[in-house]
C-alpha cells in the first residue's frame, strides 16, 4: 500500500483501478483504509436506558436492518465496542455508570446521542435527569427524535461514518506504530 | 358482606378512631389517627378482605399544620370496594407506623414516601431511598424543593445540578380556553 504525504489536498483521493488489468489489487492510503475498515463495522455498545432503546431495537430489526452498515453486533462489554449509543433518559443517578463504561471502552470510540433526552435532557427539565450526556462524554452525533424513527438512527449512524472517514486515523495512533509502518513504506 | 357494609362495619367498629369520613363520587375516604394505623390496617385486609394495598403516597400541605398527609389505597380484590385512609404527621415528629409486616408491597412505597418526602416509618427492615441515591440530602418532592433541583455532589456516587428551565415549566393552565391558549410555549408559533 502506498501513503502520500499529510496534506489537505492529497487527502481526497484513491487511485484509478480496473480489475481486468489489475487483478483485485487497491491502491489506496493508509489511512483511508483504516478509516474504511472502521466506519464499516462499528460495533454498538447499545446504552439502552429507556424508550429510545427499542428504536434501537428496531433498527437492528430486519425490517431497517442496522446490519447492512455493519453494526448488528451489539455487544454489551464495552471491551468490544467501538460506537456507545446512548438511547434514552440519563438520569443523574446512572450518569457515573454510563461514564464508567464509556472509559473501558477500547480507542478508538465514538459516541451517538440518541433522542431528545441523551441530546439535551429532552422533556425532563428537572432534579433527577442529567441534562443531556455531552456534560459527561463527548459525543460525535447527535440525533433528535422522541423517539427518533430507526431510519433516523440509521441516518446518524452514516453521519458518523462520514465523520469517521474523514479522521487523520494515521496520526492519532501511537507514535511508535506510526513510525513501524512508514519504515514499510 | 357487600361493599357498603364492608364500610360501615369499618365506621361502627372503629367510629371513634376514625376522625372524619369522606365521600366523593363513590370514593370513601377516613381521616385517621396515625397511631392507629396499625391496627386499622390489620382489621381491614384480615376481617374485612382489603388484600390489595394499591398504593401509598403523601402530600405535602405546606403552610398547613400538621404538614404532611400519608394516604393508603385498599383494595378488596373479592369484594371490589376501594378505600382510602389518610393520616396527617406533622413536620416536628415525621414518624408513621409501617404496615409492610401487613402487606409486603409496602416495602417499596414506604421508600418512595421517605425518599421523596422524608417522612420515616417505624419497624420498617430496609428505610433507605429507592429513586434517588443514598446520600442524597434534599426530599425532592416537598414544596420549598424547586423543580430544577438544587445542586449536589457525591464524588464516586453521583452528582446532581440545576437544570435550565427556559421559561418554566409548560404544564397546562387551567381555564376553558382552548389548547393553544392553555399550554404555554417556548417560542409563539412562527407567522407564515
Amino acid at each position: 500500500m502506498s501513503q502520500s504525504a499529510d496534506n489537505a489536498s492529497s487527502r481526497t483521493l484513491p487511485a484509478a483501478y480496473d480489475s481486468k488489468i489489475e487483478g483485485n489489487v487497491i491502491f489506496t492510503r493508509v489511512e483511508a483504509a483504516m478509516n474504511w475498515m472502521r466506519k464499516n463495522s462499528l460495533w454498538p455498545m447499545p446504552m439502552g436506558l429507556a424508550c429510545c432503546a427499542i428504536e434501537l431495537m428496531a433498527a437492528a430489526s430486519a425490517r431497517f436492518d442496522i446490519a447492512r452498515f455493519g453494526a448488528e453486533v451489539m455487544r454489551f462489554s464495552p471491551r468490544q465496542c467501538d460506537v456507545m449509543i446512548v438511547a434514552g433518559t440519563v438520569t443523574y443517578k446512572m450518569a457515573l455508570a454510563v461514564k464508567r463504561i464509556y472509559e473501558q471502552m477500547p480507542e478508538p470510540k465514538w459516541v451517538i446521542a440518541m433522542g431528545a433526552c441523551a441530546s439535551s435532557g429532552g422533556m425532563y427539565r428537572s432534579y433527577a435527569v442529567l441534562q443531556g450526556i455531552d456534560q459527561l462524554l463527548p459525543v460525535d452525533v447527535y440525533i433528535s427524535g422522541c423517539p427518533p424513527r430507526p431510519e433516523a438512527l440509521l441516518e446518524g449512524l452514516m453521519k458518523l461514518q462520514e465523520k469517521i472517514s474523514r479522521e487523520p486515523a494515521l496520526t492519532t495512533q501511537k507514535p511508535e506504530l506510526k513510525e513501524r509502518i512508514e519504515e514499510f513504506a | 358482606m357487600t361493599g357498603p357494609q364492608l364500610l360501615s362495619s369499618l365506621s361502627e367498629l372503629f367510629g371513634a378512631k376514625i376522625l372524619e369520613r369522606t365521600e366523593f363520587r363513590g370514593e370513601t375516604t377516613f381521616l385517621i389517627g396515625a397511631g392507629d394505623l396499625h391496627e386499622l390496617a390489620k382489621f381491614c385486609k384480615e376481617e374485612l378482605s382489603f388484600d390489595y394495598l394499591l398504593d401509598i403516597t403523601s402530600v405535602d400541605n405546606f403552610g398547613e399544620e400538621p404538614r404532611f398527609e400519608v394516604v393508603y389505597e385498599l383494595y378488596s380484590m373479592t369484594m371490589a370496594v376501594h378505600l382510602r385512609l389518610k393520616l396527617r404527621v406533622s413536620e416536628d415528629d415525621p414518624m408513621v407506623d409501617t404496615v409492610s409486616d401487613i402487606w409486603p408491597t409496602a416495602n417499596w412505597h414506604e421508600r418512595e414516601v421517605w425518599d421523596m418526602m422524608g417522612l420515616r416509618f417505624k419497624g420498617h427492615p430496609d428505610l433507605r431511598r429507592i429513586l434517588m441515591w443514598e446520600g442524597y440530602p434534599y426530599f425532592p418532592l416537598r414544596k420549598e424543593f424547586p423543580l430544577e433541583g438544587k445542586p449536589s455532589e457525591m464524588p464516586e456516587v453521583a452528582f446532581s445540578s440545576i437544570a435550565p428551565m427556559e421559561g418554566g415549566p409548560f404544564v397546562t393552565q387551567p381555564s376553558t380556553a382552548t389548547a393553544k391558549d392553555r399550554e404555554p410555549r417556548a417560542r409563539p408559533p412562527l407567522d407564515p
